[in-house]
C-alpha cells in the first residue's frame, strides 16, 4: 500500500459459528478515506465468504473457542470475529 | 415497599430473565411526567452542588430517597413502577446511583456500546430503570440496547467494537414510559437527529437480600417445570422454559446454548428451585459430576 495515495477501509464481521461461511450477526466499519458513511441498517454481508467475493482481504480471524475449565459456560465478548480490509484510492 | 404493589407476572420475570429487559410503556400519567420534568431540569442545572434538590447517597433505602415532595419519588413509588421493582429486587432494595441523560435536539454524538459499572460474575443482579417522562419517537435518541446480552460477562465499553449487532433496538413509546434493564444489559445513548430535546432519567437500585419469589406466585406452580422439559424429547409451550428458550437474532447456536444454561442458572436462583432446568443441558453435566 502506498501511504501517498492509498487508504484502507476495515470491516469487522462477526459470525454465527467459527466458519468463514456463518451468517453475519455483527458488523463495524472503519473508513481511513473518510469518504464513506457508516454501514447502518442490515448487515453488508450474509457471510465472511460473501465478503470475500465483494473483494474484502481477510487479514485475521479468531481463533476457535477453547472453554476453560470449570468456566465453560461463561459467556462475553463475540467470540466469531474476521477483520477484513480494502484498499482504496486516498481522497 | 409493601405488600399491597402490584406484581410482576411469572411470564413478565422469565421474559426479564431471558431478554435482560421489561418495557412498561406510558405508565407514569401525563402531569406527574411535567412535575418529573421540571425536576429533572432542577437537578441538572445543580447537579454536583450543595443546591441539588433530593440529592440521594449511595445505600440510602429505597424509602428515604426522593421523599415526600418529590416528583422523581412520586415515579419511583407510582404503583405500577414500584411493584415491577419490587418483584425484581425484594421488598428493601438500596440506591446505588442515579444520572439524568439529556439528548438534545440534532445531538450527533452517540455512546459506545457498553455494560455499566463493572463485569461482575455473580447471579444477584442489580435493576436499572431508565424513565422517559417526553414521548420518544423512531429515531429520537432513544437509548440503545441489545436484548440477550446482559448474562455475559463483559466489562463497561471493552465491547465498543461492536457498532451493529443484529437485533439492536432503540427506545421508542410513550410518555412517560418506564424500562427495567438487568445490570449486565450491553446498551448505548444514541445520537438524537430529531428536532426535540430527549430527557432520560436513571436509577440504579441494588438488592439486598436474596431475590427470591418476590413477584406474583399465583402462576409460577402452572408455568414451572421440571428438569424432563426438553425440546430433544417432550417440552411444554407453556412453560418457563419455553420463555427462556427466546432466541436473539444475534446469537449463534454454540452461543445460543450457553445462554439458555446461563439463563437456567439465574431462574434457579430467582425461585429456589435447584431441579429447574431448560433443554437438560445443566442436569446432564450435575449427573455426570455426580458419579466422579
Amino acid at each position: 500500500m502506498d501511504a501517498t495515495t492509498d487508504r484502507q477501509q476495515v470491516l469487522f464481521l462477526y459470525l454465527e459459528h467459527s466458519n468463514l461461511d456463518g451468517r453475519v450477526v455483527a458488523w463495524t466499519f472503519h473508513d481511513g478515506s473518510g469518504e464513506a458513511s457508516d454501514l447502518e441498517g442490515s448487515p453488508p454481508y450474509k457471510s465472511g465468504t460473501a465478503a470475500l467475493q465483494d473483494g474484502w482481504r481477510l487479514i485475521q480471524a479468531s481463533p476457535v473457542p477453547q472453554r476453560i475449565p470449570g468456566a465453560e459456560r461463561v459467556t462475553g465478548r463475540l467470540e466469531h470475529e474476521f477483520l477484513f480490509e480494502r484498499i482504496v484510492p486516498a481522497p | 415497599m409493601t405488600g399491597d404493589l402490584p406484581l410482576l407476572t411469572t411470564s413478565q420475570v422469565a421474559t426479564f430473565v431471558a431478554r435482560g429487559f421489561l418495557p412498561l410503556p406510558g405508565v407514569v400519567p401525563d402531569d406527574l411526567n411535567a412535575a418529573a420534568s421540571d425536576e429533572l431540569g432542577r437537578i441538572m442545572s445543580t447537579w454536583g452542588s450543595p443546591d441539588r434538590p433530593f440529592a440521594p447517597s449511595s445505600g440510602q433505602t429505597f424509602a428515604e430517597i426522593y421523599p415526600e415532595g418529590s416528583a422523581i419519588g412520586e415515579v419511583l413509588r407510582h404503583l405500577p413502577v414500584a411493584g415491577a421493582l419490587q418483584s425484581l429486587l425484594g421488598p428493601d432494595p438500596v440506591f446505588d446511583h442515579d444520572f439524568v441523560h439529556h439528548k438534545p435536539a440534532g445531538d450527533p454524538f452517540g455512546q459506545y456500546l457498553h455494560q455499566d459499572a463493572m463485569v461482575d460474575p455473580s447471579l444477584a443482579f442489580d435493576v436499572q430503570l431508565f424513565y422517559f417522562p417526553h414521548e420518544v419517537l423512531a429515531g429520537g435518541g432513544g437509548t440503545g440496547f441489545v436484548p440477550g446480552t446482559h448474562l455475559r460477562r463483559v466489562h463497561e465499553t471493552d465491547v465498543g467494537r461492536y457498532v451493529h449487532m443484529a437485533g439492536e433496538q432503540q427506545w421508542e413509546g410513550p410518555a412517560g414510559s418506564v424500562v427495567l434493564f438487568h445490570q449486565g444489559l450491553w446498551h448505548r445513548g444514541m445520537p438524537n437527529p430529531s428536532d426535540r430535546d430527549r430527557l432520560m432519567y436513571k436509577i440504579r437500585l441494588n438488592p439486598t437480600a436474596p431475590q427470591v419469589r418476590h413477584w406474583d406466585m399465583s402462576d409460577l406452580d402452572t408455568m414451572q417445570n421440571g428438569p424432563d422439559d426438553h425440546l430433544f424429547a417432550r417440552f411444554r409451550l407453556d412453560s418457563v422454559a419455553a420463555v427462556l428458550r427466546n432466541r436473539e437474532p444475534w446469537l449463534g447456536e454454540a452461543d445460543y446454548r450457553l445462554e439458555l444454561a446461563n439463563r437456567a442458572a439465574l431462574w434457579r436462583y430467582l425461585t429456589g428451585d435447584d431441579e429447574f432446568d431448560v433443554d437438560y443441558y445443566l442436569t446432564r453435566t450435575e449427573g455426570h459430576e455426580s458419579l466422579t
